[in-house]
């Protein structure tokens, strides 16, 4: 699996595997330009189809027909012949569309003509109190698991949060005969009101036959506590306890497990460092990049698709990955695209995709306290920088987030801001009285996952390379 | 933490965790192996050497990080198991030639 590209240039080079780069490396290879789709994962799928070439859970009704699409898109993308790498880690993307990969701890480089980012989306940091003890994870952690390796939660779990994954995860975990103490909704009072006037939408979309029946089937086997207002998790080296408060009452239960979950939000690390455009969603309350109808970005030549476009789901993922090549075909190879689905036809099949996410993002839109902590809660989690230290370092003159790196190393540790970076700006927002958008966020930069210097220092160079840094 | 549904039935792949023999499945993760094998997986950070264990099992977050077959800082998440290989809990920062 892990060998190098086999050539130097591309048309189209998809960069992710999940259900939008699948549909985007498909549908370009289909149209006859060549085509490499570059994954960091195992097997092809992302986190949505996560395994979905290897998964031990074979009873098809345990993950959902929603789940069995996957095969579908895999399926096309192995007829066509776009070649695929997986374990591949692209680090490096730039606004000429050269791209360096890391594949098996060596680095290959190719340059695309067009480049199309399907990094997908993580999960919304989720800081509280205690959420860096071992037994935390994330949902989205546990999912994984359960889809790769049929493994359940066996102790004592505590499901905490709010949107749709949350009780995907709750009815997947149940199925399979894992274990499930109790969810706390953190969802708010007022969201169900902001969200009635999206409501049509969403009754008549997919998604809410799908959730109602997801939520009677976990409701019937686990005690559910709504209006959950803190939370928080405690142990000595391990978690022991979630404490958390609703209904003006506190309540504290024994845990081995907990599992966070509260959305998810685009995964802007490569596209942000190739210099793309992102402003700040306001109702999403994340980073989006600034894109036209087809997908393409603020730099020539890149387009994204899937959730790392603004999160859509799987199934406008999907199309998004067909749009983006689509309109790659269009520029590359007019004469294919009569072969593939009209873009109007496309567009159609976005906005029905799209129908009820409005709602979603309304109805789940994260409560300030679960995005913005205090005190000794941690926000970095790599350089373990708490709440208080980042309004100390605003106290005495850190006006956003590349500034409170040379205070605090926050987003310099191994994970780049993925896990901190929202929560900082967010942090800073509130405390310096202004919006997310003027506070910006990191300066996010090449090597977006960290490399080996040998590695580095292996890369083929030329002698003009290497005079242009020795001296003499 | 975490068990085995009955329904697997991948052939079991043997690794060594700190010189400990664990039966793995082809096809986990070492992070899955670890947290399937009841062993305590915790590794330590290089900050203030507080315990932890993965929290995002996809690439991001960088609390996986271990040993593997003398490498250090590897994100166990993201790589396969494979018969034999060594797994050290990593206790801190990488450490040089490792």
């Amino acid at each position: 699996m892990t060998v190098a590209p086999k050539r130097d240039d591309y048309d189209v080079v998809v960069i992710g595997a999940g259900p939008a780069g699948l549909a985007a490396a498909a549908t370009s290879a289909e149209a006859g330009l060549s085509t490499l789709l570059l994954d960091e994962n195992i097997g092809p799928g992302g986190q949505v189809f996560r395994a979905i070439a290897s998964t031990p859970v074979t009873d098809r009704n345990q993950l959902g027909a929603d789940y069995w699409v996957g095969a579908d898109l895999v399926q096309s993308l192995c007829a066509s012949n776009a070649e695929v790498i997986q374990r591949a880690t692209v680090w490096s993307l730039d606004r000429n569309l050269d791209i360096a990969v890391s594949i098996g701890g060596a680095s290959a480089f190719v340059k695309a003509k067009r480049v199309i980012l399907a990094t997908g989306a993580l999960e919304r940091p989720f800081p509280i109190p205690g959420w860096t003890l071992p037994g935390v994870m994330t949902a989205g952690a546990a999912q994984t698991m359960l889809k790769s390796s049929a493994l359940v939660p066996d102790g004592r779990t505590v499901i905490a949060g709010q949107g749709p994954l949350l009780w995907l995860l709750a009815a997947q975990i149940l199925r399979l005969g894992g274990r499930i103490d109790r969810i706390l909704d953190t969802t708010e009072r007022g969201n169900y009101f902001a969200a009635l006037p999206h409501a049509f939408a969403f009754l008549t979309s997919p998604y809410f036959a799908k959730g109602l029946s997801m939520m009677r089937e976990v409701k019937a086997k686990v005690q559910v506590v709504s209006g959950v207002v803190e939370l928080s998790a405690s142990g000595d080296g391990q978690l022991a306890s979630v404490s958390y408060v609703a209904g003006g009452k506190r309540e504290t239960i024994a845990a081995d497990l907990l599992l966070l979950h509260q959305g998810v939000v685009p995964n802007v690390n490569l596209a942000m460092s190739a210099g793309i455009e992102h402003r700040w969603d306001d109702l999403q309350l994340c980073w989006s990049p600034v894109l036209d109808a087809s997908g393409n970005s603020s730099v020539a030549g890149i387009a994204i698709a899937g959730d790392g476009a603004g999160i859509g789901g799987a199934n406008a993922a999907v199309v998004r990955g067909r749009i983006a090549a689509r309109a790659a075909v269009e520029v590359l190879a007019p004469a294919s695209a009569a072969k593939l689905p009209a873009m109007a036809t496309l567009r159609a099949d976005l906005a029905k995709a799209e129908r009820g996410r409005l709602f979603l993002d309304t109805l789940f839109r994260p409560a300030p306290q679960f995005r913005i902590p205090k005190g000794d809660t941690i926000v970095c989690r790599c350089e373990e920088v708490t709440a208080k230290d980042v309004l100390d370092s605003v106290a005495i003159g850190a006006t956003g987030p590349n500034q409170l790196k040379a205070y605090r190393r926050t987003g310099m540790g191994p994970c780049q801001g993925r896990l901190c970076g929202l929560t900082v700006t967010e942090l800073m927002a509130q405390a310096r009285g202004k919006t997310p958008q003027e506070i910006g966020y990191y300066r996010l930069r090449a090597p977006v996952k960290p490399i080996t210097l040998a590695e580095l220092a292996a890369v083929p160079k030329s002698e003009a390379d290497v005079k242009a840094v020795v001296r003499g | 933490m975490f068990r085995r549904s009955e329904q697997d039935k991948r052939p079991q792949v043997q690794i060594f965790v700190d010189g400990v023999a664990v039966a793995a499945r082809q096809g986990d993760t070492v992070s899955a192996a670890l947290l399937a094998s009841g062993q305590d997986a915790r590794r330590s950070t290089a900050v203030s050497g507080a315990p932890r264990l993965p929290y995002c099992m996809m690439g991001v977050c960088f609390d996986c990080l271990v040993t593997i077959d003398g490498v250090g800082n590897r994100q166990g998440c993201l790589v396969p198991v494979a018969e034999g290989m060594q797994i050290e809990i990593q206790k801190g920062k990488r450490e040089i030639g490792k």
